[in-house]
């Protein structure tokens, strides 16, 4: 199928900024579906609040738009009450790691079956740029006028250190990178991230003096390399991209149907 | 013929009634005194195929459920004071979705932590209006173990009849204390299934468009029909709109809904309202004392009356007139400051009739206590 097979027409057009790497992200999730062949009724997206919260209205699965910070609290109740179906997390980075981070560690730490898609343009969009916290040291944001002094999170480590058996970076400069990415974390079993360097020039840009869109995609160009490459041994400035951990542990959900049969067998 | 008697504290006899009107899905987080419900679930709902999961907090446990709930199962949680204040902004989602679930609150004193071991009956209020805007809720109580498993099973009911969150509002004095249960057999309390639409595939369903009868059939999440469900204010097609039509509409069938329903959803006992003198208005575990007076002084020709309420929220208004009407005082007991006399002031035609027999020291009201005060009002001194 096409991409725009998977789109609610109707409710376009999408309120995202012109230059917003979130419509890269969001085409790139789609062509990862469409090419494990998953039929729309056994997906399901759960989103949270923000720009990139908005996904969830925007294609034709089931979608629960929830609130702020708590998608995958929504999402573990979805999968463990129909472990049958996809789940599929999309979260900013201040839904998904500042007032999501409790959620976060957690599903990481049960390996339940879901792929958590971080979109990370390292600043909150809808409420007009304020740094979040993987905006990092030093840089601009409305709430940060003299130069933000929080340091910034790593996903990926955070993610392994958590126990995400899943983890995985890339950037909406890489676009087949996306879709291939996100398809390995759909069909990983367990709880899978990926963390999707995006660009927000209306808000992150434009303070940072990183230019327009077109700019700062160049920039992820540049600043990043794939795991292990050997520019990251000459500048260990650069952000790797890749696989970071997949590995196999008992997944939640298959663990839970085992707890049925032996309360079953005791009765 | 041998009945099943069971002889259990109030948060078991909530697990059972719970599982007897179709629980198949629970989340929670410990907090005393209602550790005991996810304690027994954890045990009780694998037995019967059902999923437990404890989750990081209460917030991800409301949340939990409601994902559960959207999969076409009936869900429950169970919390007490500090955790509800929690689930406020998740309980809003419920109400605004319109998803069914079960919270239970066992009630503690508050606020803050409180006196975790301690009754208290304060959560009256933040059931009605602990989540932010306009909105309406149900909140059910019951003062003993057979009233309680009948509530329950009531409350899932209604949860699915109006497709809403229905909070029961249990306090810590009922569900920690043991007392006798008839186990009601299958079919005796009747249940309340999920509607469902009868759309058919390929057909446009519209999740939020009411029935005549303001009923909102459901389609289970990995069904056919794929929409949205969003907190914001939202069209037919669950689809976000700011357009006023759309709010206004959206905001009045909220309300309505149960407002314009209270008179079916009330659920009250009484004892003695014919000739009486005096009402007590009551419920949970201090209307255990308060009917303790009524029966009391009934047999030394005293002309007292109880009304327990079972149903708070939406608070049964015309039934509190009605049945205050011909009394010439009215005593609200509760353990709080005075969260239900608010609401039966506001009902009665003569507000200056009604006083407070209250206790809030987290120590059980016992009938003195409420004799006490009925000698001051009657003017007999203490």
């Amino acid at each position: 199928m096409a991409v725009k097979d998977y789109i609610r027409e109707r409710f376009f057009p999408h309120l995202w900024c012109p230059g917003c790497g979130h419509g890269i992200i969001l085409n790139g999730m789609l062509r990862a579906i469409d090419k494990l062949g998953l039929s729309k009724n056994e997906i399901v997206m759960v989103t949270g609040i923000g720009c990139s919260a908005r996904i969830a209205g925007y294609v034709d699965f089931h979608t629960l738009h929830t609130i702020h910070g708590r998608a995958l609290a929504f999402a573990t109740g979805v999968k463990l009450s129909r472990p049958e179906l996809n789940v599929i997390v999309p979260m900013g980075d201040g839904d998904a790691l500042a007032i999501g981070g409790n959620h976060f560690i957690h599903a990481a730490r049960r390996n339940i079956d879901m792929t958590a898609v971080i979109m990370n343009n390292r600043i909150y969009g809808m409420t007009g740029g304020q740094f979040s916290p993987l905006s990092g040291f030093g840089i601009t944001a409305t709430t940060a006028p003299y130069t933000n002094i929080d340091n910034a999170f790593d996903t990926v480590e955070l993610a392994k250190a958590a126990g995400a058996t899943f983890v995985a970076r890339t950037s909406a400069y890489h676009v087949n990178e996306i879709s291939n990415l996100i398809r390995k974390a759909i069909l990983h079993k367990g709880f899978s991230v990926v963390e999707i360097l995006s660009q927000c020039p209306t808000h992150f840009g434009r303070k940072n003096k990183e230019g327009e869109a077109a700019d700062m995609l160049r920039r992820y160009k540049e600043v990043t390399t794939p795991i292990g490459s050997k520019a990251k041994k000459e500048n260990p400035e650069l952000i790797e991209r890749g696989i970071f951990v997949q590995s196999q542990i008992p997944e939640y959900c298959s663990e839970y149907d085992k707890i049925i049969q032996k309360a079953m067998k005791g009765q | 013929m041998s009945k099943n008697i069971k002889f259990i504290q109030g948060n078991e006899v909530c697990v059972e009634a719970a599982i007897y009107a179709g629980l198949d899905f629970y989340a929670g987080y410990p907090i005393t005194p209602s550790t005991e419900i996810a304690e027994h679930l954890a045990r009780r709902l694998p037995q019967i195929g059902g999923k437990f999961i404890q989750m990081e907090d209460e917030i991800a446990s409301l949340c939990a459920i409601i994902g559960a709930s959207l999969t076409g199962h009936k869900v429950m949680t169970a919390t007490s004071g500090p955790g509800f204040s929690l689930m406020q902004e998740a309980l809003g989602y419920a109400v605004m979705t319109e998803i069914p679930c079960v919270i239970v609150d066992v009630q503690r004193g508050g606020p803050s932590t409180g006196i975790p071991t301690h009754g208290s009956q304060a959560d009256v209020n933040q059931a009605r209006w602990g989540t932010h805007g306009d909105h309406s809720i149900i909140a059910m109580t019951a003062s003993n173990h057979q009233d309680l498993f009948e509530i329950t099973v009531n409350a899932f009911n209604l949860a699915e009849t109006y497709r809403t969150p229905v909070i029961l509002l249990l306090d810590e004095l009922v569900a920690h204390m043991r007392e006798r249960l008839i186990v009601p057999e299958k079919g005796e309390i009747p249940l309340v299934e999920r509607l469902r639409t009868s759309v058919t595939e390929g057909v446009d369903y519209h999740p939020y468009l009411p029935r005549e009868d303001g009923r909102l059939p459901m389609s289970d999440f990995g069904g056919v029909h794929r929409y949205n469900v969003t907190g914001l204010y939202h069209d037919m097609w669950g689809f976000p709109s700011s357009e006023p039509r759309v709010v206004h509409g959206l905001i009045r069938h909220l309300m309505d809904k149960l407002e314009n329903r209270a008179g079916q959803i009330a659920r009250f006992k009484e004892y003695h309202l014919e000739d009486a003198d005096v009402i007590f208005i009551s419920f949970g575990c201090a209307a255990r004392s308060a009917l303790h007076v009524v029966k009391n002084r009934q047999q030394r020709g005293e002309r007292l009356g109880l009304l327990e309420l079972q149903t708070l929220w939406p608070f049964p208004s015309d039934i509190v007139r009605e049945k205050c009407a011909g009394a010439r005082s009215v005593i609200v007991v509760e353990m709080n400051m005075g969260q239900v006399l608010q609401a039966v002031k506001m009902a009665v035609d003569e507000p200056q009739k009604v006083f407070l027999a209250n206790r809030i020291d987290g120590v059980f009201i016992t009938p003195s206590d409420i004799l006490n005060i009925l000698r001051l009002i009657q003017g007999k001194g203490v």
